[in-house]
């Protein structure tokens, strides 16, 4: 097939973007063994939507493609460019503009007969269109909410959805485009707006997650309608993806190190466990869950007891988890850290110089690259996990090592 | 559900298209930059010519429109839904627009179906009445561009003022704080959060002084792929500009660039990785992480 800059799958791109901008060290045989053609294409495809910020290097191995971005200066993410690409036939394009031309506004009501005339009166010469086609459209659109079909005895009359008015919003779209769970439906707005300056930018922005909107959106749609779902799901340690099915109850957005987490009950292993919405795929909304609203509640009682996305049902596996602080004279400011970032933890003033961090948790390894971020203060560590806590002892040690502090002297964590 | 074609540059480059067409004065000129605006950039082999050879029928051949209206497109249910969440989160107070009602129409989410789970607890106050007035007259002055007085609360409680034109808005979703870009004084940013006053000023100038370039710095880290530390590190420090490069010992090498005021932040960034993530340049960051190891060390751990 030729070549286009517009795809009819989003999935083979996704895998390539979310490769090129997170990594980006790859060569091309490393990507496609299968396929050269493919990777040249994708290659292509992205760069006509991105090439601002692709960039590319050589090497022994070859040319090596990534995608470079400071999300900090671009005020639209980049990548909702992406979902912009669907590709569609002569046909749909044209059918399109010609139903919204004669149906401009909401008070005209047309029967299919009388529609399919007016749209070979319209473009008859150059194009024409059975009646089946155009039903067809009429009910993928009345699907989608922009036209509506009323009933008028043996008669379907079709019409417009009426408009809605978007004026004076430019400002609320750009800033939830950009700060609000699947952003890139706000960007679909915006692509209606005149243009206007656009006055927000974004700092610890993981523009990535865009790559993953379809998936949540579809998640979403299947909680607010409390149901099942199937998916395609690529486990940490699996090779290939397996089917799923469960009932999604929450999901759990990283703002620190660009994760997007599904917390859903998995039925048969009756279980809660949390997937990652970058290894979801085929999200299929399922049967209603009538246990829903339970579930959601018991894992509501849960809830405060994770420090990230490990859960359980049972509290009997919760973990302790304490450390102590040295808090210096005139750094208050790491008591105020320590409050604002603790979440389910609680903090206590020991002495002047000495505060107590205490946390009864699901999972304690997910604590430990924060409590690393105290590394210079640490003074005492009291974990019921004790092989966490003597990871994070040798971790230390490990630094010391890598860093060369003082090998000579070892004594100094107990 | 999100990828169709009725969202697609395409579509809407085709609509602007056919708009400009019914101005009688339109050239192909004009036509072509409706695509280089609003399409890809291979986009210009495709659109317009499918338009004048009639592949896509919807422009007569001397480029006036074969349609009789200028195109427009009712909001999709999926769209609607979106607007309808919107509408549902704090943060919308700010801007005292009149959301469309939606009546009939079901959120696309709640705040019960998500939580961004590691945001810092002391957030700016989106609905508080005087919070909300600051930001409403920052934007106003933006847009009029303005300057403005404000009165800042020191983080030791002491107030400051400042005079200065805010050209933007910045918002952070890990802090959830929302801070005005300013130029014509030496500060480059301020916490919205923590303004007490907040007036136009009508004052003289001068407006010479600029806040000092936000140099950025370069950091080079090796990353060991152990405990899954490459992908966490590669995802952690995504929003950067970065580049990286993969050795033959499943280590990799990340440069990156960060601002020069985020420093701090970056040391802990790098600390919360452990021996996973070690700081080959400059010296001078390395030196900062041997610091803090070294009043680790003088912790006595136990």
């Amino acid at each position: 097939m030729a070549y286009s800059e517009l795809i009819k799958n989003f999935e083979k791109v996704r895998a390539y973007m979310r490769e090129f901008y997170v990594y980006g060290f790859k060569s091309r045989t490393e990507y496609d063994k299968k396929s050269a053609r493919s990777y040249d294409d994708e290659r292509r495809r992205i760069e006509s939507w991105l090439g601002d910020y692709m960039r590319f290097t050589h090497t022994p191995e070859g040319k090596r493609v990534f995608l470079s971005v400071d999300s900090r200066t671009t005020r639209k993410n980049p990548f909702y460019k992406a979902w912009k690409a669907k590709s569609f036939t002569d046909g749909d394009i044209t059918l399109h503009f010609a139903i919204f031309d004669i149906l401009h506004t909401p008070a005209i009501r047309k029967t299919l007969t009388e529609l399919t005339e007016e749209i070979d009166r319209c473009i008859g010469s150059r194009m024409t269109f059975d009646e089946s086609t155009i039903r067809k459209k009429l009910k993928e659109y009345a699907e989608e909410g922009m036209i509506l079909m009323e009933k008028k005895g043996r008669k379907v009359l079709y019409g417009r959805s009426p408009d809605t008015d978007l004026s004076g919003l430019e400002d609320v779209v750009d800033f939830f485009s950009e700060a609000a769970p699947c952003g890139v439906i706000g960007s679909f707005l915006q692509d209606r707006e005149p243009k206007h300056d656009e006055l927000f930018s974004f700092k610890h922005h993981y523009i990535t997650q865009a790559m993953d909107s379809d998936v949540m959106a579809t998640l979403f749609a299947a909680m607010q309608e409390k149901r099942y779902i199937t998916a395609r799901n690529l486990g940490r340690h699996a090779s290939e993806a397996r089917t799923v099915c469960l009932v999604p109850l929450k999901i759990y957005i990283s703002a620190q190190n660009g994760r997007q987490n599904l917390i859903a009950f998995h039925e048969k292993a009756n279980c809660l466990s949390a997937y990652r919405l970058d290894y979801m795929s085929d999200i299929r909304i399922g049967e209603a869950c009538e246990r829903f609203d339970a579930l959601r509640e018991a894992f509501g009682r849960v809830e405060g007891h994770m420090w990230g996305v490990n859960c359980r049902w049972n509290m009997r596996y919760v973990e302790h988890v304490e450390f102590v602080l040295r808090i210096g004279d005139g750094e208050d400011y790491i008591v105020r850290r320590l409050e604002r970032e603790k979440r389910c933890g609680r903090v206590e003033k020991i002495d002047e110089n000495h505060y107590r961090y205490t946390a009864d948790v699901f999972d304690t390894t997910e604590m430990l690259p924060w409590i690393r971020t105290f590394i210079s203060r640490l003074t005492q560590l009291n974990f019921s996990n004790r092989t966490a806590e003597n990871r994070l002892k040798a971790d230390i040690r490990e630094m010391y090592r890598m860093y060369e502090i003082d090998e000579d002297d070892g004594h100094d964590i107990q | 559900m999100i990828f169709s074609e009725l969202y697609s540059a395409y579509y809407n480059t085709v609509a602007k298209i056919m708009e400009a067409a019914f101005d009688p004065d339109v050239t192909e000129k004009d036509l072509v930059r409706c695509v280089m605006e609003g399409a890809f950039s291979e986009s210009v082999l495709t659109i317009l010519p499918a338009l004048k050879s009639g592949k896509w029928p919807l422009l007569k051949e001397d480029l006036s429109p074969a349609l009789q209206h200028k195109p427009t497109m009712p909001l999709t249910t999926l769209e609607k839904r979106w607007l309808k969440a919107i509408a549902g989160d704090p943060r919308v107070k700010l801007f005292g627009a009149a959301l469309p009602a939606l009546d009939d129409v079901r959120p696309l989410f709640t705040k019960e179906d998500y939580k961004i789970y590691d945001q810092y607890a002391d957030g700016d106050p989106y609905e508080d009445e005087t919070y909300i007035r600051h930001f409403r007259q920052i934007l106003s002055a933006i847009k009029n561009n303005r300057p403005v007085e404000i009165t800042v609360m020191g983080r030791q409680g002491k107030e400051t003022g400042a005079c200065f034109y805010p050209k933007g808005l910045e918002y952070s979703m890990k802090d959830d704080k929302i801070r005005i870009l300013a130029t014509g004084c030496k500060y480059r940013r301020f916490n919205l959060g923590r303004v007490v006053r907040c007036e136009y000023y009508d004052g003289p100038g001068p407006w010479r002084e600029r806040p000092l370039m936000e140099r950025r710095r370069d950091l080079t880290l090796r990353i060991t792929d152990e405990r899954n530390a490459l992908e966490r590190a590669m995802l952690h420090f995504a929003h950067f500009e970065k580049q990286a490069e993969r050795l033959e010992d499943d280590t990799c090498i990340l440069r990156l660039k960060y601002y020069e005021n985020d420093e701090t932040e970056m040391v802990i960034r790098v600390l919360s990785f452990g021996p996973f993530v070690k700081v080959l340049e400059p010296q001078s960051f390395v030196r900062l992480i041997k610091e803090r190891l070294i009043s680790q060390k003088s912790c006595k751990l136990k």
